[in-house]
């Protein structure tokens, strides 16, 4: 072995353990002249070459490639450590607390009655109903009269009215009169629809009654429609709303519009039935009224009631949207206080 | 209505139902029970479904007890000193009862008195407060004597409210028996549906619970009567209408006192909500809760005074200017239409309704003469729309009883008259019966039965049913025909009465016994309802925008729309739905303005936060001339005020909204709804700041108005510094407007050039007009065009402002170059040149 070989061997070694000590980016630059720059062996041994015997060349030349090959990889090596450990200390100040609050964009919400609505739009319309509306001001005749409540009948007594000081025009005190509307309107068809609105009763304005307040009703007109495809329509529509274990009741009831008439109680979606403040300890809550459609009103709307037969249920759904939010004031819903609404 | 258990048991064996099966019972016949009251009985384990209240009474602590002598408390002159048995020896109570004085210093009484009375310990309501407070009976020493036990009013007990006085129980009261096993009790509060009218009476119940359990019932029986007898001789009687007095009968008993009922009577009148009199009273009031007919008592020494002789009861509809002085001391208008009892002189009570006050029983009457009619429901309900009065009686007779009940009402009012007031029945009733009603009769068969209900009831045990609510049943030809009770006048005849019938028998054989089907009948022609599809598609966009969505009052009042304008002044000539009956003078009408109600909205949320973005959907009530019912216009209304960001930690709030941010809400909604051709402009209205206030329209039509509101509008609202911002729109147009089906535009794969170019022009020169030159001069190359800087200075000179766009331009087919782009660029500034007169800013 030439001496020269043995001395670029030994440079190989001296390198790689000055590296050890490097750590900072300036001491990797002072290493790089002394071991890669102008005056490092390396570059002082390519540029004697010429002065080498001939034979000698080949052997040095492949000993200093091999040197600087060394270096190089150490150095890359070292180089990619430093790197590492620079951005460390960069991620390290960059840290942030990431409990702290995020930036809030803007956000709308549905207000809660129109969220229960489209629920309720979704459950029926997949039963095959459709929606329906009707005005809010109304006449005596479509509030009352063709719903089978003459003037003076004793059923009046169960709605407390708003009049207008218009003879004979009343604010609806129940979405009702879309019945006979929808009826008159299709009449021979068969009939599958709800009717959702606003409706106003005069009553106290208190934490648990308002004098308006939203009603979902719904109407099944056609042939051979029977209380027992209402109970079972109900049924559905209970399951939808408060899960698959939903249990129902039916009991008599009284709407003049309806005969028979039925209150439809659902168990108790808080407690099952266990009783709680939400069902006031009796397990139940009422949740709609139902019936089969009495023979004067189908006569109202343009159907043969010896031919036709029909059911019809009616809820109040800012109840049932107290309910499930366990909301504890009715009067929130029209109030619109922002606080309220943005919980939604 | 309230009835206590063990009065309906005189009509039913009940034995095995417990308290809350009973209720249960009720409950699913139609008697909807509100809640239990227990008066002393315990309440029932279990989960139980209705609501109760009430207080046990110990066995150990309240017994039933005699008072053998009453002596003077020795330092107190209210108080007296009772020696009473209590079965297990004598002890001494003291009570301050004023009932107790005539016994005092009587010695030994011949007669012990009987009474409720609770040991130390007991647990019972506090009679000195009001309500129900439960308090612990313990020793105190009241004026030098110790007390430890009471002898008890009813209030104490949880009967009544009463409490001057203690309860003086009727002499057959065994003494040292349980309180609770003498007189405990349970009394049901069910609601009365209006078609179940007959059930406002103790004997309509037991009705129902005979119907439901099967279990007879027993009715009560009264004194024989017959028509004429000597009471003609007492009285005349004379009917003018038999349209509103179908029947009204009379009967008589003499020698009467006005002392008090049996305790057992009293108790069940105040269970029943109901304040015992005196035997004459409480015999009228026991007869109507037990049998549903309300019954009036007239003093009839009194009518004979007023009449100089034998007086002549007249009904007839009342006289103008005519006038009667009611029992409540009320003094009523009356009109032509009211149906009155008179006599020669006049008025004695307001037929159905109320007693007068000048003839009605009293404490020295001896003489009675009782009143038992039937009356026209309709007229009677046109009487109490008028006058407003409350009565048990106007209740009863408004939801229309049975004539025929008048009658068995008569016989048994008379008997107890007799047997709790003392006297002797006149023999003979009068009796005019000028309409007799006719119970109806149905046929029915099973097809009829299963059609409604969609499940099969036999005829035979829908007979059952029938006959146990009281109708008369018999089959022929295979069907079913019913003849209704004499008790009830629901019934009606052809379908409906069919209907009646089923109804019936389905509430007694159980709702709950007939399965759920789902719906099999062909689906009716499908027919959408675009309208509310695309108003939910509004609420999506502008929610999706940020916006909260709110849910508006209809009932406003003009006052509060005023504020609209300045100085609160309303364009005269506003026509409004007004209100009859206003439940409060802030809501008189339905509302015209969705914007006045948006002010209030952002009004009263202000206060919570500093930015607010609010929107309502819904309508407005327009009145039409030669209309009966208003146009209901669909109205949707924007409201922004304060900043739009949301402050956070580390970020200052961002200023305070202006018209433009009100602009992008508007133009990202219309946008979202794919509307063509909006244009906005520059407009006057009332209600906003002059400069800063647009009309919305698309082609030709208006949409709505929007801007920042005026000032001295502003200042009828408590807004703080930051503009508010309104928009009011057509919700009806915005919905017939949109589309939900639009052309979408390709997306080109070769790279846009995008370049900046600022146009110097007049001031007058309106953004959107130029920008549409742009589009236009650019041609299909010219893809976007956004404003990015407006700029005004004098070096531009006076009146002008330069407007710099970004454009973009790209191809479908080609990348573009520089002589594409310059080609694009000198159409541009050629023609804004022409039409505006715009130069090209230099750079």
């Amino acid at each position: 072995m030439l001496e020269i070989e043995e001395k670029l061997q030994a440079e190989l070694t001296r390198g790689i353990e000055a590296l050890q000590t490097v750590v900072t980016v300036e001491s990797l630059e002072a290493w790089k002249q002394d071991f890669l720059g102008k005056s490092s062996l390396v570059m002082q041994t390519y540029g004697s070459m010429g002065k080498l015997a001939k034979e000698e060349r080949p052997i040095v030349g492949k000993a200093v490639n091999q040197l600087k090959v060394g270096l190089e990889a150490a150095l890359a090596e070292k180089e990619e450590g430093i790197k590492t450990a620079s951005q460390q200390e960069t991620f390290t100040k960059e840290t942030l607390d990431v409990t702290l609050p995020g930036r809030k964009p803007r956000r709308g919400r549905i207000h809660p009655l129109h969220l229960t609505l489209r629920q309720i739009y979704q459950i029926f319309a997949d039963m095959g109903f459709q929606i329906y509306r009707s005005p809010e001001v109304e006449t005596d005749d479509y509030n009352f009269t063709f719903l089978n409540i003459p003037p003076y009948h004793p059923a009046r007594d169960m709605w407390d009215t708003f009049y207008t000081d218009k003879e004979g025009v009343v604010l609806r005190t129940h979405t009702s009169p879309g019945q006979v509307r929808v009826m008159r309107e299709r009449a021979p068809q068969n009939i599958r629809v709800i009717l959702p609105g606003t409706t106003m009763r005069y009553e106290q304005l208190t934490a648990r009654s308002e004098i308006e307040f939203i009603q979902v009703e719904l109407l099944v007109v056609g042939k051979g429609i029977t209380f027992a495809d209402m109970r079972g329509t109900l049924n559905d529509f209970a399951r939808r709303t408060f899960g698959e274990n939903a249990r129902t009741r039916l009991r008599p009831s009284f709407f003049p519009f309806t005969e028979p008439s039925a209150e439809m109680d659902v168990q108790c979606f808080v407690c099952g039935g266990e009783g709680c403040g939400v069902c006031k300890g009796t397990g139940w809550l009422e949740i709609l009224g139902c019936g089969m459609v009495h023979p004067t009103v189908l006569r109202y709307g343009g159907y043969d009631p010896g031919v036709y037969s029909g059911f019809a249920a009616g809820m109040g759904i800012d109840r049932s949207t107290l309910m499930r939010y366990h909301i504890d004031d009715i009067r929130h819903f029209r109030n619109n206080d922002i606080r309220f609404l943005e919980q939604f | 209505m309230k009835a206590p258990l063990s009065w309906i048991k005189d009509y039913i064996d009940l034995d095995g139902i417990g308290i809350e099966e009973l209720a249960n019972l009720l409950t699913n016949v139609g008697l909807e029970v509100e809640s239990v009251q227990l008066v002393g009985v315990e309440k029932p384990a279990g989960i139980l479904k209705n609501k109760y209240f009430g207080l046990p009474w110990d066995k150990e602590k309240f017994v039933v007890a005699e008072v053998v002598e009453v002596n003077q408390h020795p330092n107190a002159d209210r108080l007296t000193l009772c020696e009473l048995n209590d079965g297990t020896g004598i002890t001494t109570v003291l009570t301050g009862a004023p009932n107790m004085v005539p016994y005092l210093g009587k010695g030994r009484l011949d007669q012990p008195l009987k009474v409720a009375y609770a040991r130390e310990g007991a647990m019972l309501y506090d009679g000195h407060q009001p309500g129900q407070v439960v308090t612990k009976l313990k020793k105190t020493t009241i004026r030098g004597v110790e007390s430890r036990s009471m002898i008890c009013s009813e209030k104490e007990l949880g009967i009544s409210e009463e409490h001057e006085g203690i309860i003086e129980l009727d002499a057959d009261a065994p003494v040292g028996m349980p309180l609770v096993d003498y007189m405990g009790d349970v009394v049901y509060e069910v609601a009365i549906l209006p078609n179940m009218a007959r059930d406002a009476s103790i004997l309509g119940i037991a009705r129902e619970l005979s119907a439901v359990t099967g279990r007879p019932l027993r009715l009560p029986q009264g004194i024989a009567l017959e028509d004429g007898g000597e009471i003609t001789e007492k009285v005349g009687l004379e009917v003018r209408d038999t349209e509103l007095n179908p029947r009204f009968m009379l009967g008589m008993v003499e020698g009467t006192q006005a002392r008090k009922s049996p305790y057992w009577v009293q108790r069940r009148l105040s269970l029943a909500g109901m304040r015992p009199i005196d035997a004459l009273v409480d015999a009228t009031n026991y007869t109507m809760l037990e049998i549903g007919e309300p019954l009036h008592a007239f003093d009839y020494d009194l009518l004979r005074e007023r009449a100089g002789g034998k007086p002549t009861i007249i009904t007839r509809t009342a006289c103008e200017g005519e006038k009667i002085t009611l029992l409540d001391g009320s003094e009523p208008q009356l009109d032509t239409q009211m149906e009155l009892v008179t006599d020669g002189v006049g008025p004695l009570s307001i037929a159905g309704v109320m007693g007068g006050g000048e003839t009605g029983v009293h404490g020295e009457t001896r003489n009675l003469l009782i009143e038992s009619a039937n009356w026209n429901f309709i007229n009677l309900r046109k009487t109490l729309s008028k006058t407003r009065i409350n009565s048990e009686a106007a209740y009863r007779f408004s939801r229309d009883v049975h004539p025929a009940l008048a009658e068995t009402a008569l016989s048994l009012c008379l008997k107890r008259v007799q047997e709790w007031g003392g006297g002797e029945v006149v023999r003979g009733v009068l009796d005019d019966y000028g309409k007799p009603y006719e119970d109806t009769v149905n046929r029915l068969s099973a097809e009829n039965i299963a059609e409604v209900l969609g499940q099969e009831i036999s005829l035979e045990e829908s007979t059952q049913i029938l006959e146990r609510l009281g109708f008369t049943c018999w089959m022929e030809g295979g069907e079913l025909v019913a003849k209704s009770p004499s008790t009830r006048t629901d019934i009606e005849t052809g379908i409906i009465g069919q209907r009646n019938l089923i109804e019936e028998i389905a509430r007694v054989y159980g709702y709950e016994r007939i399965a759920g089907k789902r719906l099999s009948d062909e689906l009716p022609p499908q027919v959408g309802n675009p309208d509310l599809e695309a108003e939910e598609r509004i609420r999506d966009i502008m929610v999706s925008i940020g916006l909260q969505d709110t849910l508006a009052y209809r009932q406003t009042s003009p006052e509060r729309e005023a504020r609209l304008f300045i100085g609160r002044k309303a364009p005269q000539g506003l026509t409004y739905v007004r209100l009859k009956n206003p439940i409060t003078p802030e809501r008189t009408v339905m509302r015209r303005s969705a914007m006045a109600t948006m002010l209030e909205l952002l009004e009263y949320n202000t206060k919570f936060r500093p930015g607010l973005a609010l929107f309502e959907l819904g309508p407005v009530f327009l009145p039409v001339a030669d209309e009966v019912l208003p146009h209901e216009a669909l109205r949707l209304s924007i409201g922004l005020t304060g900043a739009w960001d949301v402050a956070s930690w580390d970020r200052p709030q961002s200023k305070a909204m202006d018209f433009f941010d009100l602009k992008g809400v508007v133009e990202a909604l219309l946008d979202g709804l794919h509307l063509e051709g909006v244009k906005f402009q520059s407009t006057a209205h009332p209600s906003f700041h002059p400069g800063k206030c647009a009309e919305v329209r698309v082609g030709e039509e208006i949409l709505g108005v929007m801007g920042e509101l005026h000032p001295q509008v502003k200042k009828n609202y408590a807004f703080g510094q930051d503009p508010v911002l309104v928009a009011e729109f057509d919700g009806e147009m915005l919905v017939r407007l949109s589309s939900e089906v639009f052309i979408n535009r390709a997306i080109s794969g070769y790279p846009a050039m995008v370049e900046d170019i600022a146009l110097i022009v007049d001031e007058s020169v309106p953004a959107e007009d130029l920008e549409a030159l742009i589009w236009q001069a650019g041609g299909k190359l010219l893809v976007d065009v956004k404003l990015f800087d407006v700029y005004r200075d004098a070096r531009l000179g006076e009146g002008k402002k330069s407007l710099a766009y970004q454009l973009t331009y790209q191809a479908f087919d080609r990348t573009l170059n520089d002589k594409d782009s310059l080609n694009i660029r000198n159409r541009i500034v050629k023609q804004t040149k022409n039409t505006f007169g715009a130069v090209l800013r230099s750079q």
